[in-house]
């Protein structure tokens, strides 16, 4: 965002992933946490909060019948205080970089800079929240308890936390003002599992004598490139039999090939066929990143 | 995996099988650490984590390069990155970083915000005694100065007698004290970050906060010195006052510095600087809440049980002399950190 790029440094890209490299010198191109994803893990985390300062609430003024009165109002006082300033600082300080709303949506709190997170940052980027939510909160809470809310407090108010709320679609890192303060960012850490490997002959190779893989023409594997090959990928490995029957066809029609029944079967042979020409290719340096480039057989 | 390597037509494939094995032990362990911290690792993983994340980082490599597999690279992705913060983005333990706060990052962060501490401590004074002025020269003007919740009754109506009891223990209010005390602690430690997050607002907001405090304290004083009790009033204040105005004046001197980086960026431009600013400033924002629970705990108990002028004062300034030792004596900052 202007005021705060430095003159002649290059503006983010439009795409929420983020060249990052290691010190092992790998970039691992990270993935920020979308704005979607962020405000529903704040949402989630505003829940919690409230669901215990209400059952805490009840309780104490439960026990309070009972007395010792005094104690327990201190014990209230400060548990509100800690469950208002601790909350996001403690989850996020410790080891997890996240609080249970962001765990739950795969987000985590890093430096920008890759370093440790450190107290300090943690501590600046959640007292910001304070003017950002609790700030013009608890200005209308107070205010609309004393009757006095007018609609020009209202939009006053509104238009404050519509500033902060909406800064982080205003800047492309989708940083919040405490992320500008407090030098993080928050990144997604999905934890994806390794998918079957389709390239591989697994499950077949018992019955390989009974069926053997198609084989295709030079003519009908120059058809696509990497990006076709990926989004067959993608296709096979979702499985929807109307998917798959569609491009099925969209392939056989393209290469001239007759339907044998087995759209399935078909796509996963030509599939393999079709990796492992590119691969063949890009092992000679010619990759064929999609289907309008020169085909790798022949000479550019 | 358990394909003859024969029927494994692509690299990909082949590639995957031989390191598949090692991909699973990191992700196991990975998501051991993550779940349960890194004390539920046996000796063997940790000394097997660098190395496990050292070769899936050089397998991520490999296969950006040569396989056209999208699933295995985007898992691939995803496991290194997750090794990656548990290996180099984890914060040291809490009670590590907690005894590095109060044996250096404290003091540090408060002696790096000198300039600032001093602006505060003048707006105070300053407002203070214009608060002062005003209140004994138009006595009427006090109360659109302190909000009622505050003053309770210590007003310029009250008579000398009602004053003297709020400063000397007459066990009127014996009881509600400890929760007011704890009650004045959260409301000042809301102030004290406030005024630091307000500082963002080109500390604009902070100044009036500073100013308003500084006002209130010398409309309070004026109120009391009109009935002759100017010094006993200051008495009662110091024993706890020294340690909570110093701590406003500390979180004001933050927001001064937020503000301040904002502005002027200089040579660094805005967001480097601004969080460097940022991380510093708010460790002295957190340890002013630490100061006010200590005000809070002299308030509760100090203020109760001793009710000598002199002692009172004698302890408000010990206290004060101790704060001042503690964040700017001279030490050696090259202590290495461990």
């Amino acid at each position: 965002m202007w005021p705060f790029r430095k003159r002649g440094e290059p503006k983010p890209p439009r795409t929420l992933r983020r060249s990052f490299v290691t010190p092992e010198g790998v970039d691992l191109r990270l993935e920020l946490g979308g704005a979607g994803a962020r405000a529903a893990a704040f949402m989630l985390d505003a829940f919690i909060m409230l669901v215990i300062l209400i059952l805490v609430t009840i309780a104490i003024s439960y026990l309070i019948e009972s007395g010792e009165a005094q104690i327990l109002e201190i014990l209230w006082l400060i548990g509100f205080f800690v469950l208002r300033n601790g909350w996001f600082v403690l989850f996020e300080i410790s080891g997890r970089g996240a609080t249970p709303g962001k765990m739950a949506l795969g987000l985590r709190v890093v430096a920008r800079d890759g370093a440790p997170l450190t107290g300090g940052a943690v501590i600046a980027r959640n007292a910001m929240r304070e003017i950002e939510i609790f700030l013009p909160l608890s200005f209308l809470l107070y205010q609309t308890s004393q009757n006095a809310a007018d609609a020009f407090l209202v939009i006053f108010a509104l238009l404050w936390t519509g500033i902060f709320l909406f800064f982080p679609l205003m800047n492309r890192d989708r940083l919040r003002i405490g992320d500008l303060v407090g030098g993080t960012w928050v990144v997604q850490t999905v934890r994806s599992k390794l998918g079957a490997d389709i390239g591989a002959d697994v499950s077949r190779s018992a019955e390989d004598v009974v069926r053997p893989r198609r084989t295709f023409t030079d003519a009908a594997l120059d058809l696509y490139g990497v990006y076709e090959l990926q989004t067959l990928e993608e296709v096979l490995r979702v499985g929807r039999p109307e998917a798959i029957a569609t491009v099925a066809a969209a392939v056989r029609n393209k290469a001239g090939l007759a339907d044998d029944g087995d759209d399935l079967g078909f796509l996963t042979d030509y599939y393999r066929a079709l990796c492992v020409r590119l691969e063949r290719g890009m092992m000679l340096g010619r990759r064929r990143d999609n289907k309008f480039a020169p085909a790798v057989g022949r000479r550019a | 995996m358990n394909a003859p390597a024969e029927t494994l037509l692509l690299n990909a494939s082949r590639f995957r099988a031989a390191h598949e094995v090692n991909w699973k032990r990191l992700d196991g362990i990975v998501t051991r650490i993550e779940r349960r911290g890194i004390g539920a690792l046996t000796e063997d993983d940790l000394l097997m984590l660098p190395l496990l994340y050292r070769s899936a980082l050089s397998s991520l490599s490999v296969a950006r390069e040569t396989s056209l597999d999208r699933a295995l690279v985007t898992y691939l992705e995803a496991l290194c990155t997750r090794a990656y913060f548990q290996i180099y983005g984890v914060p040291t333990s809490f009670w590590t970083q907690l005894k590095e706060f109060f044996a250096r990052g404290w003091p540090q962060a408060v002696q790096g915000l000198w300039r600032e501490t001093l602006a505060s401590f003048v707006l105070t004074l300053i407002a203070a005694i214009a608060g002062f002025l005003t209140v004994i020269h138009d006595p009427a003007l006090f109360y659109s100065i302190m909000p009622d919740s505050m003053a309770q009754g210590r007003d310029p109506s009250a008579s000398a007698q009602a004053l003297r009891d709020t400063l000397y223990n007459s066990g009127r209010q014996q009881d509600g004290l400890a929760v007011f005390a704890t009650a004045l602690f959260t409301h000042n430690a809301q102030i004290a970050i406030f005024s630091f997050a307000l500082g963002f607002a080109f500390a604009i907001p902070t100044v009036l906060l500073i100013a308003y405090n500084g006002l209130m304290l010398g409309a309070f004083l004026a109120v009391f010195t009109a009935k002759g009790l100017g010094l006993q009033a200051a008495g009662w204040l110091t024993i706890h006052g020294t340690t909570e105005i110093f701590a406003i004046i500390l979180s004001g001197a933050a927001g001064f510095r937020i503000g301040t980086a904002i502005a002027f960026p200089g040579r660094p431009g805005r967001t480097d600087f601004a969080f460097t600013v940022g991380r510093q400033a708010s460790v002295a924002m957190a340890g002013t809440v630490v100061m006010l629970i200590v005000a809070g705990l002299l308030e509760g108990i100090g203020r109760q049980t001793i009710q000598v002028d002199w002692e009172r004062y004698a302890i408000g300034l010990a206290v004060l002399t101790g704060w001042l030792t503690y964040f700017y004596l001279p030490r050696n900052r090259h202590v290495a950190v461990s």
